[in-house]
């Protein structure tokens, strides 16, 4: 007991907590469980996209998404190695994931059906990611916050290339139009459940927030995504599908209609168009990869005994 | 023929080979082994991707026929496509996409070696950029050529196997006729009978030391430089061109 | 199928510019050191963060332990005279 309220008052100072240092355990149970779904999220969330490195429609499009899909995984591994300091290797993690154990995002069992889509991904997923992380570069958790800070860094063209694909598609064709609109329409709500429930009804807040895992709850979070994306996207000309969207001058803030939690829990509970398909890519190439893994290790195996033999 | 003419299909030539190749091994991203190599991967498509980039645009300008460097790649049929039949072969497993590596990669190397001396000066610059990327595309594939053969049972005869299999899209690489000839008359394109040796060498060193087989020259296949290719290019090229076929009027 | 593996985890150090500190960047997974290095660049250096690399196999780090950084630290806090600061140089004394 003495030892937690120690560890409070370190956490309630602002310093930042290291692989090393004592945790209560259950800190690091929620990390755990935390920054693995995360790094779950990054890597599951390169197959949508992938969907469409194939088919990019010019050269140019085609190294930016590669590029971004890129840095998807790498920050995935930057997650996996902040878990790892946790004790739990990457193996095991891979394990949850395919068990079913650990989760990642939702949105990524959504579809990326027509190259607005990928707009639509950069400007509005990747949109509402930054602001989660963002306010997660100050977690209390050191190997955490650092990989947060090289993500949001490489974040910040994410965003921009995925805008600038919705804008030129509205100013394009007609058919570009309603491309556009069409991925606006399907991405929207599935965005702003990105945040997660209502603070009212999340279950693990409470004790992420007062151990400043969490920096700002879900609602917060999910306001000021709302502020700043429905301007950006009357500016190019999209409609916000959602009737009840309106300014509230007092408050200072949009407010929008009744979010469709039901359909959140529906795809949570593994019926969302993609679950099935996202999971079984995932363990196929991990299956696949088993025999190239194996063999590098076997070959510096083989390596470091033939070297001891020179030196013998 | 004349000079540009020639000079613009041996431009496509060597784009067509960095972007089909390119476009192969971007189809491994969110597949590879583990992250790392996932990343890998995605860097070496990248750097092809570009220098292809490089490449067609040049290519328009010497064809003067306002054309762009996309209109190159999403507009060209599959018969004005001259890229190896090598590069068009689809990944198969990772041994496969890595002796299809080390095969193009090292034809590539000694290749751009030389294009840094070509005459033509938008050429030697594209070069000079492309050898350091290349330079580490080879050291990438040989490296992973080592570690499978000399891994594990299962590896070797897999690594094995797509040497064989590959072996004879080969033959190919060294292949002149009279466009390369015109041009390295004016020193603008490369000999390739020296580099054929100068590639025989270092795959021998390296499959040495792999400890696999050097397989023996049997029949090559040949086409690719002349717009005829194996089933493979069609479906590739449906799939990479779609947008820009189904669209038309549209601007990406 | 056999025991699965990830390969080794490796830690990689960036001097991103000539002259100045090697800097922790993060880790890697990796089976021998051409595979970190060249995993060490791919994943850290896309942006041109670098122009030297380290990888060291994290088994080989030995880092001090928490409960003994009273001990390892505490002790330099009042060494004051290890600072230029402390010392009183007479007035209109220049260069030093
Ligand atoms: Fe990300
Ligand atoms: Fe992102």
């Amino acid at each position: 007991m003495a030892d937690e309220i120690k560890f409070q008052k370190r956490v309630d100072n602002g310093e930042y907590i290291e692989a090393k240092d004592e945790m209560p355990e259950e800190y690091r149970r929620h990390l755990i469980r935390q920054i693995s779904q995360h790094a779950h999220s990054e890597v599951i969330g390169m197959q949508p996209e992938g969907n469409w490195i194939t088919r990019a429609p010019s050269l140019r499009a085609k190294q930016i998404l590669l590029a971004k899909i890129q840095d998807e995984g790498g920050h995935g591994l930057y997650l996996y190695s902040a878990t790892e300091t946790l004790g739990i290797s990457r193996d095991e993690l891979i394990k949850q994931l395919h068990s079913g154990k650990a989760k990642y995002s939702n949105i990524f069992n959504y579809p990326a059906l027509n190259w607005a889509d990928i707009g639509a991904i950069g400007w509005l997923v990747d949109g509402a990611a930054i602001v989660n992380q963002v306010s997660l570069q100050r977690t209390s958790y050191g190997p955490y916050a650092r990989a947060m800070v090289r993500i949001c860094k490489e974040e910040s063209f994410h965003q921009r290339q995925g805008y600038e694909i919705m804008a030129k598609m509205m100013s394009g064709t007609k058919e570009q139009k309603e491309m556009a609109q069409d991925a606006m329409n399907r991405w929207w709500w599935p965005a702003l459940m990105m945040f997660g429930p209502h603070d009212t009804n999340s279950p693990h807040s409470s004790n992420a927030v007062k151990w400043k895992i969490k920096r700002e709850t879900n609602d917060e979070l999910r306001q000021k995504f709302i502020d700043k994306t429905i301007p950006q996207a009357e500016l190019i000309g999209l409609k916000v599908p959602d009737n009840n969207v309106k300014w509230n001058a007092k408050t200072n803030h949009y407010e929008i209609g009744e979010i469709n939690w039901d359909e959140f829990h529906k795809v949570i509970n593994g019926h969302g168009p993609c679950n099935k398909q996202r999971m079984n890519h995932h363990k196929k190439y991990h299956e696949e990869g088993i025999w190239v893994r194996e063999a590098a290790e076997a070959y510096s195996k083989k390596k470091l005994e033939r070297e001891s033999l020179i030196q013998a | 023929m004349k000079k540009e003419e020639a000079l613009f299909k041996y431009l496509l030539r060597l784009a067509d080979d960095s972007l089909i190749l390119g476009h192969r091994l971007s189809e491994w991203c969110s597949k590879a082994p583990f992250i790392e190599e996932d990343l890998a991967l995605t860097n070496i498509s990248l750097d092809m991707i570009g220098r292809t980039e490089a490449l067609l645009t040049y290519a328009a300008v010497v064809e003067g026929k306002n054309q762009t460097a996309d209109d190159l790649a999403y507009r060209r049929p599959e018969q004005n496509y001259y890229n190896h039949l090598l590069c068009e072969q689809p990944n198969g497993d990772f041994a496969f996409t890595i002796a299809r590596q080390l095969f193009q990669s090292t034809f590539e190397f000694f290749l751009y070696s030389e294009l840094l001396k070509s005459k033509d000066e938008t050429l030697a610059a594209i070069a000079s950029k492309s050898i350091k990327e290349i330079k580490y595309h080879l050291q990438h594939a040989s490296d992973w050529t080592i570690r499978l053969g000399d891994g594990t049972e299962e590896s070797k005869i897999r690594m094995q196997k797509a040497v064989n299999e590959l072996w004879m899209f080969t033959g190919e690489l060294f292949e002149m006729d009279e466009i390369e000839n015109a041009l390295l008359k004016s020193a603008f394109a490369v000999d390739l009978v020296p580099i054929k040796i100068q590639w025989q060498n270092k795959i021998q060193q390296i499959l040495t030391e792999a400890t696999l087989i050097v397989p023996e020259d049997d029949y090559m296949q040949t086409g690719g430089r002349n717009g005829i290719h194996s089933e493979y290019l069609g479906h590739l090229l449906c799939e990479m061109q779609y947008l820009q076929r189904a669209y038309p009027d549209a601007k990406w | 199928m056999g025991k699965d593996t990830q390969l080794n985890i490796w830690e990689v150090f960036i001097q991103s510019k000539s002259g100045l500190p090697y800097i922790h960047a993060g880790s890697i997974h990796a089976s021998d050191e051409k595979m970190a290095m060249q995993n060490a660049r791919d994943t850290y250096t896309r942006r041109g963060e670098g122009t030297s690399i380290w990888v060291v196999p994290s088994s080989c780090i030995t880092a001090s332990n928490p409960g003994d950084s009273e001990m390892l630290f505490d002790p330099s806090n009042d060494k004051i005279y290890r600072h230029p600061t402390f010392y009183v140089m007479p007035e209109g004394a220049t260069n030093i």
